[in-house]
């Protein structure tokens, strides 16, 4: 670690640094919080930080250190999305609604990693309620990507992806409902994992569209996001689609020798999707994705063409089935039981009435009025019940494909960052950004993106892995073995503190 | 089929939403080109498809009806906008 300064460090050089007493957590704790002093207001990328907590929770780490009953991450600092409820802490999820919303209880998350040991700095920025490509619709105003303070970080995990790419956190948890884990991971030049719908609970996690949104994990890299989301993966009762499966181990799953040093993904089969090698994506990306496919190849993957040929309805039926499950989720703010109310009302319906639309933005308004055209009386079968019949085409899509390799390869987002701003005014582009994340989400399978170069403009560029269910292990993998023969995904943004 | 205006004021009205007039016409807009994006789905022929409402197609799982909480009524109430003797209030609703 002599060369590397410390908040650039990965979590288990922190890990050895912390067991040595080279260092104390609340010593490393300060790293990172003077480096958000510093950054923050440039970046925008916290909602809530915490500073006297945070350090609290380092004392308490050290102790356990020095009782030598350390684990993995105790000690190491991280950020939760605030969409997680966290227990006497501010959980906004970037809305106007939760602004005053201190959660009386902790999401199954926030405990686990509590008991894990971890020091949560803050609550990163969100689009509001999870809905955005930008981060843009947070109600505490845009992150800004840290590669370019221009643009944005992407999203709706845009401020837990701008956090760790800044450097400002090793770790962050995030969400993924129709790809806003992998999308900012891809934006600021992280590795981001969404895993198989189902592994990581949902308790405690503000809901938006219920049979997408899964919890995943942000690092600089593979292995560090295998620390993370090893601790995030669980049974728990309290939701009703967490699987009972036995706990993997990934990060011990990393650190194993592969049987051929030279070529250590031989064997593995990749399957490169027609639909996402064709027209849309831009050149930039088309280059640094054909560049990684390259590097693969030498690390012993083999290549196939594979179809994904209803992929492309992908995008108006994540938007139906995401938009309907929102309108349903978002009627329990209501003004009564927690978040905003108006100051004045005549009766109950304008109370409810003027409380939902001062507390939540223009996003959140359309697709809450979306979701309530296509679940009301006589557009049921047109719409939902249509996208929920795609939903079965596109799993079996990939089913199918999934017969024919291990992991299917592509970018993440056909474009990079955007200018803030810039699609401000027309909700349907942004929406069609989504177009390679959102199958891997309404088939419910895990996928993670790495950083894998940059286009003309600087700006970075992510490859998405997709896995079979339950393939964590493999992606995480792949992806490890690709950081250990490339540096995109050490290079950091300049900023001079 | 585009929108109209009452329509709109309708949804809003069913979704418990009040829409500045002046936003109207923007809203409008903007869900007639969601709605043509969203009506590609109906070029697709997807007879005898069943849908598909959730990735791990589970049943629901059955506990023991035995007590599992404790009583937190407080800790949620001290959130709430307005209560009084641990009931939420709301405006009149009966004369």
């Amino acid at each position: 670690m002599s060369n590397t300064p410390l908040f650039d460090a990965s979590v288990s050089v922190l890990r050895r640094a912390l067991d040595a007493k080279e260092i104390s957590s609340a010593e490393l704790t300060n790293v990172f919080l003077d480096r958000i002093a510093a950054l923050e207001p440039r970046l925008n990328a916290f909602v809530t930080v915490e500073r006297e907590e945070a350090l609290a929770d380092a004392r308490a780490a050290d102790a356990r250190i020095a009782r030598g009953e350390a684990g993995p991450l105790t000690g190491i600092a991280l950020a939760h999305k605030d969409v997680f409820c966290t227990r006497g802490m501010l959980t906004s999820c970037g809305s106007k609604m939760l602004s005053n919303f201190v959660s009386p209880y902790d999401a199954h998350v926030v405990t686990r990693l509590k008991e894990a040991g971890a020091v949560c700095l803050g609550k990163a920025n969100m689009d509001e309620f999870a809905m955005g490509s930008s981060t843009e619709s947070s109600f505490y105003g845009p992150t800004k990507n840290p590669w370019a303070t221009g643009r944005v970080p992407g999203g709706s995990s845009g401020g837990s992806a701008a956090a760790v790419a800044a450097r400002l956190v090793p770790l962050a948890t995030g969400t993924d409902t129709g790809g806003s884990i992998r999308q900012p991971a891809s934006f600021c030049n992280v590795t981001g994992i969404k895993p198989t719908y189902g592994l990581v609970s949902r308790y405690g996690l503000v809901a938006y569209a219920s049979s997408l949104d899964q919890a995943g994990a942000f690092g600089k890299s593979a292995e560090d996001c295998a620390l993370l989301l090893g601790a995030m993966t669980g049974f728990d009762k309290r939701d009703s689609t967490s699987l009972e499966r036995p706990v993997e181990n990934y990060a011990a799953a990393l650190a194993a020798p592969a049987a051929d040093a030279a070529r250590p993904l031989a064997g593995l089969s990749i399957g490169l999707p027609r639909e996402f090698f064709g027209a849309g994506m831009t050149d930039g990306i088309r280059q640094a994705v054909d560049a990684a496919l390259v590097q693969y190849r030498a690390l012993g993957a083999t290549m196939r063409e594979v179809d994904l040929p209803n992929a492309k309805l992908a995008i108006p039926a994540y938007y139906v089935l995401a938009m309907a499950e929102a309108s349903s989720n978002l009627s329990r703010f209501d003004g009564v039981r927690y978040g905003h109310r108006a100051a004045e009302y005549d009766d109950l319906f304008d109370m409810y009435r003027k409380s939902r639309s001062e507390g939540f933005g223009d996003e959140v308004k359309r697709r809450i009025l979306v979701g309530t055209y296509v679940l009301s009386h006589g557009y049921y079968d047109a719409y939902y019940l249509q996208a929920q019949k795609l939903r079965r085409l596109i799993a079996e899509d990939f089913r199918r494909a999934f017969g024919e390799c291990d992991l299917i390869v592509g970018p993440t987002s056909p474009v990079t960052a955007w200018a803030l701003g810039a699609m401000r005014d027309d909700p349907v582009q942004m929406y069609l950004a989504d177009i390679y994340t959102t199958p891997v989400n309404l088939a419910g399978l895990p996928g993670l993106s790495h950083p894998c170069g940059f286009d003309g403009d600087g700006l970075p560029v992510g490859l998405q892995l997709i896995g079979n269910y339950f393939s964590e292990s493999v992606l995480l993998n792949a992806a490890h073995r690709f950081q250990q023969a490339t540096d995109w995904h050490v290079r950091c943004p300049e900023l001079a503190a | 089929m585009p929108f109209s205006n009452e329509q709109v004021e309708r949804l809003a009205s069913l979704a418990r939403l009040g829409l500045p007039g002046e936003a109207i016409d923007t809203l409008r807009a903007q869900l007639d080109s969601i709605f043509a994006l969203i009506t590609q789905m109906q070029a697709v022929d997807t007879t005898g498809i069943a849908p598909m409402s959730h990735p791990q197609e589970l049943s629901a799982r059955l506990r023991e009806d035995v007590v599992s909480e404790t009583d937190c009524r407080a800790a949620f109430q001290a959130i709430a906008p307005q209560t009084e003797a641990g009931l939420y209030l709301v405006p009149k609703v009966i004369e």
